[in-house]
C-alpha cells in the first residue's frame, strides 16, 4: 500500500480512471473499477471472458460512455464522449476485433479519420501510402500488399495493420485488446519487441491478453477483473503465476496485492 | 496475354465485362431492328434519355454503399419538379416580367436548395433518430408524392421558361459542333493531365509504375473514345422544322439539299458528364468519399476510428436529394411541363441502374461510373425494345429479368475474384 502511495505521489499518473461503472440492461458490466496508468508502464488487465476488460477500455477510448466516474489524464479530468476525443487525449486503441473497414486497403485504413491531404484538400493517396510503407516496414517487413482491400489479408497482416495504425499517430496512452490473438508464435515475438519498445518511448500501455506467460513478459503491473468488478492490483515481481490465477479464478486476492471491491471478503479481511 | 494486358494497364475486369455486355446489348439491337440502333439520332435520343436516371444513380452509389436505400427520390423529384414549375411559371414572372434571363437561375438555385432540404430532412431522421432508411424514405415516397399534387391541386404547369426547358435537351438544348468539338478536346486534354500527373506523383515517392506502354494505350483509348463520341452526337442533325426556323429568325438562305446543323451534346448529358465527374471526384478523392466506403465496409470500425458516421449519412441524403432535383429539372425541361406524376417509379429505375453498375446491397461496394453505365444499359435496353416494337409489359418483364441476372452475375464475378 506504501509502496504505491509513494509512486503515485512521485509522479502524476498518466491515466486515472477513478470508479468507473457502466452497465447493460441491469447486468454490471464495469462496477466501481479504479486503475491507473504511468508513463512507461504496462498494466495488464486480466479477467475471464466477460470479466469487463473490454468494457472498461472502450470507456477509455470512447467507444463507450461511462455512467458514473472520472477519467483524468495527467491529472487532469478528461472528458471523452466519443472515439475522436480520445484521439485527441493521444489515446489509440488496438481493438480485438480489430475494428477495420473490409473494402479498403491497409493505407486507407490506417490513416481512417486523420487522412493524409494534399494543398487543394484532397486525398494524398500515394503520401499516405508511402507513410503506410514506412511503418509496414517496421512491424511486418514483408508486407507487401498495398493496393488490396484488407479483407484479402492474412489475420496475421490484418492484425499488424490495427497495430500500425494505433503507433502511427504518436499515441501516448495505447490500449491493446488481445493483440496477439491472430498472430503466430514469431509474429507475436514482434509484437512483445513492439511493446517494449513503446515503453522505452514514455508510452502507457493498457494490455488486455488470456496468455498470462505473455502478461508475465510484458506487463509491469496486473490488475485482475472479475464480473465487472476489480480483484486487486499487483506488481508482477510481487505475485507468482500461480497467485495470479488465484485471482482470475476465484477472485483470491494474495497478501503481495491491493484488493479491490471484487476481492472474496473473507480475503480482504486476511490482508487488512 | 489478356492478363499482362489487365494488370499494365490496372483496369477494372468488372467495369470491362459491363462495356463488354453493353456493346453486345448495341449490336444485337442493332442486327434485329436491321440499323435502326446504332445510328447518331438514337445515340444521341440514348444519351439523353439515359441522363436523368444516370444523375441520380451516381447518388444512389453511395447511399446503398452506406448500407442505406432510398425510395424517395422518384416523388422527391416530382415535388421539386413542380415546385420548380410553380416558381418560374407562377411566381417569378411577377418580379421579372415573362422571359426574364434570372428566371432559369432563380428557379433552379431555388429547386437545387429544396432538394438539399428535403434530404437532410430525411438524412437527419435516419442518421440522427435512427429510424431505417428503408421506412424514412418508404414514407417520404408517399409524403413527396401526394405534396407534388398538393401543389398546385393536381394540375399540370406548362409551358415553361424558354431558357430553362435547354437543360431538357432538344435541337435548342445541345450546345452544337463547335462547342462539342471543344468539350471533347478538353476532356482528352484533362484526361491526358490526370495521366500524367499521377506518374510523375508516384515516381517521386518511387513507387511502381505501369509500363509506358500501357500509359500510351490508357490515354490514347481514353481520347478516342470521347472523340468518337463528340463525332457521333455531332452527325445528328436538327429537324428541318427547327432549321427552317433558326434561318428564318437569322436572315439565312437555306440551300439546295438542305442545312446541315448539328445538335451536338445535349445540355442534359453534359450535366450528367459534369455530375459523374464531380461524383467521382467526391468518391474517390475526398474525405467525404472514403468516409463513405469506410462505413460501407464496417460502421463500428469507422466510428471507432473517429469518423462522425452520422454527419456523413446526413450528407449523403443531402446530396441525394440535391441530385434529385437536378434530375428534376431535367425531367420537367424536357417535357416543357411539370407535372404531378413526373418521376414515378424512378426510385426503383435508379436502384436498378447501381445494382446492374456493380453496387453491392450488402454495402461498401460500388462506383459512380458504374452505376452511370447501369443507367446507360438499362435505358439501350428500353429503346432497343421499342425500337423492335416489343409491348410495354413485356419490355418490363425484360428488364426485370436483367436486373436480377446481373446481379446473379456480380455475385459470381465476386465469388471468383476471391
Amino acid at each position: 500500500m506504501n509502496e504505491e502511495r509513494e509512486m503515485s505521489a512521485s509522479s502524476v499518473p498518466l491515466v486515472e480512471l477513478h470508479d468507473i461503472s457502466l452497465s447493460f440492461g441491469g447486468i454490471h458490466a464495469v462496477d466501481r473499477v479504479s486503475v491507473d496508468l504511468h508513463e512507461g508502464e504496462v498494466m495488464a488487465l486480466l479477467g475471464h471472458n466477460g470479466a469487463g476488460k473490454s468494457t472498461l477500455v472502450k470507456i477509455l477510448s470512447g467507444a463507450y460512455q461511462r455512467e458514473s466516474g472520472t477519467i483524468s489524464i495527467r491529472g487532469e479530468e478528461a472528458i471523452i464522449a466519443n472515439p475522436r476525443d480520445a484521439k485527441k487525449y493521444g489515446v489509440e486503441t488496438i481493438y480485438q476485433t480489430l475494428a477495420l473497414a473490409d473494402n479498403v486497403d491497409a493505407s486507407a485504413n490506417l490513416f481512417l479519420g486523420r487522412e493524409l491531404r494534399t494543398r487543394w484538400g484532397t486525398l494524398d493517396d500515394i503520401a499516405m501510402e508511402a507513410e503506410a510503407r514506412k511503418v509496414m516496414g517496421r512491424l511486418n517487413p514483408h508486407f507487401q500488399r498495398f493496393k488490396e482491400p484488407v479483407r484479402a489479408l492474412s489475420g496475421g497482416q490484418r492484425q499488424s495493420v490495427a497495430i500500425a495504425r494505433a503507433i502511427l499517430f504518436n499515441a501516448r496512452i495505447l490500449i491493446m485488446d488481445e493483440p496477439t490473438a491472430a498472430l503466430g508464435p514469431q509474429e507475436a515475438a514482434q509484437v512483445g519487441e513492439l511493446v517494449k519498445k513503446l515503453k522505452a518511448d514514455g508510452i502507457g500501455i493498457f494490455l488486455i491478453s488470456h496468455d498470462i506467460h505473455d502478461v508475465f513478459d510484458l506487463a509491469d503491473r496486473i490488475c485482475v477483473m472479475k464480473n465487472g468488478r476489480v480483484v486487486g492490483t499487483a506488481r508482477v515481481a510481487d505475485v507468482t503465476k500461480d497467485e495470479v490465477l488465484g485471482m482470475i479464478i476465484l477472485g483470491k486476492c494474495p497478501p503481495a496485492a491491493i484488493p479491490g471491491p471484487g476481492a472474496m471478503a473473507m480475503e480482504v479481511a486476511g490482508s487488512a | 496475354m489478356l492478363n499482362r494486358f489487365l494488370k499494365a494497364t490496372e483496369l477494372d475486369t468488372r467495369m470491362l465485362g459491363m462495356v463488354g455486355a453493353l456493346l453486345l446489348i448495341w449490336i444485337a439491337f442493332d442486327v434485329l431492328s436491321g440499323g435502326l440502333f446504332l445510328t447518331p439520332r438514337n445515340l444521341w435520343n440514348l444519351s439523353v434519355q439515359s441522363s436523368s436516371v444516370a444523375i441520380m444513380a451516381t447518388g444512389m452509389v453511395l447511399v446503398i454503399v452506406t448500407r442505406n436505400i432510398d425510395l424517395s427520390i422518384g416523388a422527391m423529384l416530382g415535388f421539386i419538379g413542380m415546385v420548380m414549375g410553380v416558381i418560374q411559371a407562377d411566381l417569378l414572372p411577377t418580379f421579372f416580367g415573362f422571359d426574364s434571363p434570372a428566371t432559369w437561375m432563380v428557379t433552379l438555385v431555388g429547386g437545387l436548395a429544396l432538394g438539399v432540404v428535403l434530404g437532410a430532412f430525411q438524412g437527419f431522421l435516419i442518421a440522427y433518430l435512427g429510424i431505417p432508411s428503408f421506412i424514412v424514405t418508404l414514407g417520404g415516397l408517399l409524403v413527396w408524392r401526394g405534396g407534388a399534387w398538393w401543389v398546385t391541386s393536381g394540375q399540370t404547369i406548362a409551358p415553361l421558361d424558354s431558357r430553362f426547358r435547354l437543360m431538357g435537351g432538344g435541337p435548342e438544348g445541345s450546345i452544337g459542333e463547335v462547342w462539342s468539338w471543344a468539350v471533347g478536346l478538353a476532356a482528352c486534354a484533362a484526361v491526358l493531365l490526370l495521366l500524367v500527373n499521377s506518374r510523375v506523383r508516384r515516381q517521386k515517392f518511387h513507387f511502381a509504375l505501369r509500363p509506358v506502354a500501357a500509359e500510351i494505350f490508357l490515354g490514347g483509348a481514353a481520347c478516342a473514345l470521347i472523340l468518337a463520341s463528340v463525332a457521333v452526337v455531332n452527325a445528328y442533325p436538327w429537324p428541318i422544322g427547327s432549321v427552317r426556323r433558326y434561318a428564318e429568325a437569322n436572315h439565312i438562305g437555306i440551300p439546295e439539299g438542305g442545312l446541315f446543323i448539328a445538335h451536338g451534346i445535349a445540355i442534359p448529358v453534359l450535366i450528367a458528364i459534369g455530375v459523374g465527374v464531380v461524383m467521382t471526384f467526391l468518391a474517390r478523392r475526398t474525405r467525404f468519399g472514403r468516409y463513405v466506403y469506410a462505413i460501407g465496409g464496417n460502421p463500428e470500425a469507422a466510428e471507432l476510428a473517429g469518423v462522425n458516421t452520422r454527419w456523413v449519412i446526413m450528407k449523403i441524403f443531402m446530396l441525394m436529394g440535391l441530385l434529385a432535383a437536378v434530375s428534376g429539372a431535367i425531367s420537367i425541361a424536357r417535357l416543357n411541363a411539370a407535372t404531378n406524376s413526373e418521376g414515378t417509379l424512378a426510385e426503383l429505375l435508379v436502384i436498378a441502374a447501381a445494382v446492374i453498375g456493380g453496387t453491392s446491397l450488402a454495402g461498401g461496394v460500388g462506383t459512380v461510373a458504374g452505376a452511370m453505365l447501369g443507367a446507360v444499359l438499362m435505358q439501350s435496353l428500353q429503346s432497343g425494345m421499342v425500337l423492335l416494337g416489343v409491348d410495354t409489359p413485356l419490355q418490363n418483364i425484360v428488364v426485370g429479368a436483367v436486373l436480377v441476372l446481373a446481379a446473379w452475375l456480380d455475385l459470381v464475378y465476386r465469388r471468383k475474384v476471391q
